[in-house]
């Protein structure tokens, strides 16, 4: 049991390489769906789930995570017709690079920090610094709007991953309440994201700085 | 001991050719054509070795130099590579590096054989060669850091004995992450086809075969033999890592080869489905190879 959450984890880090590397948005947002699937099993392998309403949980994870938003992002992504990241601000090979570095920093930093022994063999901490990283790398060098969405949807998963730390603590409402906030938040980005397009012909995040009333 | 040198060298010598046909014969299988006999690459290295030389006048000594160094060194390097957990004929600490530059030394005397020939085209082929190699050698080498780590010794045959892999789950993590990078590593040395396509000539964007154009006769069979001697020790080393049983004698040469016959119709299969890579993007792929092994030793690290 111990093992597969570890595995789990180490696809999810495989993941952000993957997606920090592709400049198809399409496959980005299926990379972010299969993030979605791996977060919603990764509960079931932590201690302690008998109590009912993490399974539960679970579901709602790979719904709302997995299936919901990923298709919402697909039909923002077919309504502004954009298929490609072009030149980023930083290139797929050098954000790859970073993100890898970010994964190494994040399992050195994980060793200093003051873990109860039961989370100390797992490698939740390094896995949910190098989303974090990754998101954010996504978030700040593509030029894309959508592209910056799917970036914000693994940044949250990366924190997603951070809380399983306080699996147990955790109250069931405040999990369902965050997934439906971001749910909420992805539906209002991309409704923005089409008007966007509608306004200035581009999703071109750079072009909105020349805004003026 | 001197039993399994034998069968060592022999199979190097005179096995690796049949990889090629597996290759073909899968690929003709899945395209459903009836494809070229399976003992068709040793034909064509019969046939090369009977014919006469065309040596150009601009050419020099390196020309010649370039196949014969270049097929020395692969069969050096095939001597210390551990063919399905035997002991290689020649073990000593820290063999895995002389694996890699002997193979660099081979590399670097084609290329200067392909800028011998003063042709631009040649030239051009050499440049890429060596600029994808440099980016598949740290893939190679963090591989070989993680192996390191695992049964903490440098040399190569004692690597991949069968009780340094009896590890707890999580390092076959690592393991695994080693073995889909080394065949990536696989893939673009031996200029198969997400890299470069073995079948093309006179093609703008091809990368081996361009260097080796000039090259005719017997000097062009030995260029084909190192190339397919090549591809037995990488596999040997791809599939060490993936197969971990331990040598029980005469069987685990059969294994080998059955090893080796699957991992060419693994590479006929990836043939046969993928298209070759646009340039551009052969560098994005062997950088994530680097980065799989690398994120596969500092799992062990940890």
């Amino acid at each position: 049991m111990d093992g597969a959450l570890n595995y789990l984890i180490i696809l999810l880090v495989l993941v952000n390489f993957l997606a920090l590397g592709s400049s198809q948005i399409g496959i980005v947002i299926r990379l972010s769906a299969i993030q979605g699937f791996l977060l919603g099993l990764m509960p079931l392998f932590m201690e302690g789930w008998g109590e009912i309403h993490i399974p539960l949980l679970c579901l709602a994870i790979i719904a709302i995570k997995g299936l919901l938003i990923p298709s919402l992002l697909f039909k923002a992504m077919r309504d502004v017709k954009i298929r490609r990241e072009v030149e980023p601000l930083l290139g797929f090979i050098p954000s790859m690079l970073l993100g890898a570095l970010g994964t190494v920093l994040g399992l050195v930093f994980s060793n200093h920090l003051p873990l109860l022994p039961l989370h100390k063999e797992f490698l939740i901490l390094p896995g949910s610094f190098s989303t974090i990283l990754t998101g954010f790398i996504m978030l700040t060098t593509r030029h894309k709007a959508i592209t910056q969405v799917v970036g914000f949807l693994i940044l949250e998963n990366g924190i997603f991953v951070f809380a399983l730390l306080l699996l147990q603590t955790m109250p069931f409402l405040a999990e369902i309440g965050v997934l439906l906030d971001l749910f909420v938040c992805i539906f209002v980005l991309g409704i923005i994201l089409n008007h966007i397009q509608k306004a200035f012909s581009s999703l071109d995040s750079n072009k909105l700085t020349s805004l003026k009333d | 001991m001197i039993l399994n040198a034998v069968i060592h060298v022999s199979m190097v010598l005179f096995l690796s050719p049949l990889l090629l046909g597996v290759i073909n014969k899968t690929k003709a299988f899945v395209a459903g054509r009836v494809g070229p006999p399976l003992f068709q690459a040793y034909c064509d290295l019969a046939k090369l070795f009977r014919k006469g030389m065309v040596l150009s006048r601009t050419t020099s000594w390196m020309f010649l130099a370039g196949p014969w160094v270049g097929w020395v060194s692969v069969f050096a390097a095939s001597l210390v590579v551990p063919l399905g957990h035997h002991r290689a004929p020649l073990a000593f600490q820290g063999d895995m590096i002389f694996l890699a530059y002997v193979l660099a030394l081979g590399r670097f005397f084609t290329a200067s054989a392909a800028l011998d020939t003063g042709s631009s085209f040649e030239g051009m082929g050499a440049a890429r060669e060596v600029s994808f190699s440099s980016f598949a050698e740290p893939a190679l080498f963090f591989g070989f850091m993680a192996l390191a780590r695992l049964s903490q010794t440098y040399s190569l045959s004692e690597m991949v004995l069968g009780e340094n892999f009896k590890v707890g789950p999580e390092k076959i993590a690592s393991l695994i992450l080693v073995t889909i990078a080394w065949f990536i590593v696989l893939l673009a040395e031996n200029s198969r086809i997400p890299f470069d396509d073995p079948n093309t000539h006179l093609e703008l964007t091809m990368v081996h075969e361009v260097m080796v154009l000039d090259h005719s006769g017997p000097a062009l069979g030995l260029i084909l033999h190192g190339a397919s001697m090549k591809l037995l020790l990488m596999g040997a080393l791809v599939m060490d890592v993936a197969f971990p049983w331990d040598p029980s004698g005469l069987a685990d040469w059969f294994m080998f080869i059955l090893e080796m016959a699957l991992l060419a119709v693994l590479i006929g299969v990836v043939e046969s489905f993928m298209a070759r890579l646009r340039l551009k993007f052969v560098p994005n792929l062997l950088v994530s190879a680097c980065l799989l092994s690398a994120f596969g030793f500092i799992l062990l690290v940890r």
